[in-house]
């Protein structure tokens, strides 16, 4: 990732700013410009979700790319936040605790980097809900 | 002062060493270790976690806890020795993750273990002056400690964040106090991975004069004495220098227990002192006095007196307590420490 196309998506990366279409009640992550539903007539506003949400389904990465070759195995996982829209993203976790249907909430991570001497890259990830660190 | 905590936030990894799986790694007597430093295990970051997440999670506990309104605040100061760029602030980072940018003033802090008091009193410096009305001073660290070097054994990762203001105040601050010598006691060079130290040379003309000195000072200023206090907390290298240097000072060992979390959780350098603090606050009642007194190689010490108010009870459950993020902890072992800490590069 470059150093400008992170620092456009830096907001939404640390703290799950989306989108809501003020029109349909539409919430949707990452942000859109418009509306899918409504298109022109959209009223789309910036949302910050709660991060809390549920395990839709996931897999255990064993043979990864390059950039996350430290960190395998790794739980990635599609997760359904509470407010509507799903997305994809690491569950830090113990993988025999990890379930279809189980809540998670956000969490604040290191994403990568892009080499030894480039750019840290942070953002969201998931665990467990009953994890004691609120 | 009129300043004092609006609010507090603390993080702890999940992960844990035990002194004993280290020891076994470098052939040392475990029982002779954890009985010389009063340490049994010490807090591990996981292989995503550094410095900036720890920070960013502590706050985030901060503004919670209180439910504080983070554009408010108009400076974020963090302390730290393992900063993870050379360049480029921590501080920067975690104002954007909390939501407090961008009217607001940042930077970042080092001072060995007391980074973070120092940034807790240029806030209080800032926010007496009425420069701004509320300001994040932070103390998180992902310390390192050599292989098989003695600080290995408590070397461990922490944070801690206090809010300090002048309104809706948990704790007054009722004065600080500092005393600071060019001691070279403990170092770490530029480039260099991990610090280096002078041995039992940090004891005596660092840790207990600098300690010693402050924290007669701040009580000579405000006309206290040991026994005005219900708590007492002083930086925790290991579980002996603050257990000892309380007892020169004239503080009893029940005024020091519920803040010497060293011993189940290692020293978190910047958030050691700061850490002790919070688990402090955790229990505290309205009409309490605290007495803090952080040390930093180099050396320093700042000293604090606090005094608790009745709004403690109304925002201490509205984030983790100390105590809870000590609990459940998952151990590993040294191999997947190492991983963990970098210390095996691929």
């Amino acid at each position: 990732m470059t150093v400008a196309r992170f620092w456009r998506r830096l907001k939404n990366m640390y703290n799950l700013i989306g989108t809501h279409c003020e029109k349909c009640g539409g919430f949707y992550y990452p942000p859109r410009n418009l509306c899918p539903k409504c298109r022109r007539s959209s009223r789309s506003v910036p949302f910050k979700f709660k991060g809390t949400g549920e395990v839709v389904t996931y897999t255990i990465v064993h043979s990864s790319t390059k950039d996350f070759e430290k960190q395998t195995p790794y739980i990635l996982a599609i997760i359904k936040l509470d407010e509507g829209p799903s997305l994809t993203s690491q569950v830090i976790c113990d993988h025999s605790d990890i379930h279809i249907g189980m809540k998670v909430r956000s969490a604040f991570r290191k994403l990568g980097e892009e080499s030894e001497k480039g750019m840290l890259y942070y953002g969201t990830k998931f665990v467990p809900m009953e994890s004691r660190n609120k | 002062m009129k300043s004092g905590i609006v609010s507090y936030g603390a993080y702890i990894p999940r992960y844990r060493i035990k002194i004993e799986e280290i020891a076994k790694v470098w052939g040392d007597n475990p029982n002779s270790i954890i009985d010389g430093l009063m340490v049994f295990e010490k807090s591990v970051p996981d292989m995503d976690e550094d410095t900036v997440t720890i920070a960013v999670e502590a706050a985030r506990n901060a503004v919670n806890r209180a439910g504080v309104n983070p554009e408010k605040i108009g400076a974020v100061f963090t302390g730290s020795e393992s900063h993870p760029y050379a360049v480029k602030p921590t501080s920067t980072i975690v104002a954007e993750a909390i939501g407090a940018t961008p009217n607001l003033t940042a930077a970042d802090f080092e001072f060995a273990c007391k980074a973070g008091t120092a940034a807790m009193q240029a806030c209080v410096g800032m926010t007496e002056s009425d420069m701004i009305e509320l300001g994040l001073a932070i103390g998180a660290d992902v310390s390192q400690g050599a292989p098989g070097d003695a600080l290995e054994y408590t070397a461990a990762a922490g944070g801690v964040a206090y809010i300090i203001g002048k309104e809706n105040i948990i704790a007054r601050i009722e004065s600080t106090y500092s005393f600071t010598t060019d001691t070279p006691d403990f170092w770490r060079r530029e480039g260099k991975p991990y610090p280096e130290h002078g041995g039992r040379f940090t004891g005596e003309p660092g840790y207990f004069r600098h300690v010693t000195s402050a924290a007669e000072g701040l009580m000579e200023r405000l006309g206290t004495k040991p026994s005005d206090y219900n708590y007492a907390v002083f930086h925790q290298p290991n579980g002996k220098f603050p257990t000892r240097v309380a007892k020169m000072l004239g503080f009893s060992g029940e005024q020091i227990k519920p803040g010497l979390v060293v011993s189940r959780l290692g020293n978190t350098y910047s958030g050691s002192c700061m850490m002790g603090l919070a688990a402090i606050l955790d229990i505290a009642k309205p009409g309490d006095r605290i007495f803090m007194t952080a040390f930093g190689s180099g050396a320093g010490s700042d000293a604090f007196s606090f005094s608790v108010t009745d709004r403690i009870d109304e925002i201490r459950n509205g984030a983790p307590s100390v105590e809870e993020m000590l609990a459940n902890p998952i151990y590993i072992n040294y191999a997947t420490y190492a991983k963990h800490k970098g210390k095996i590069k691929l």
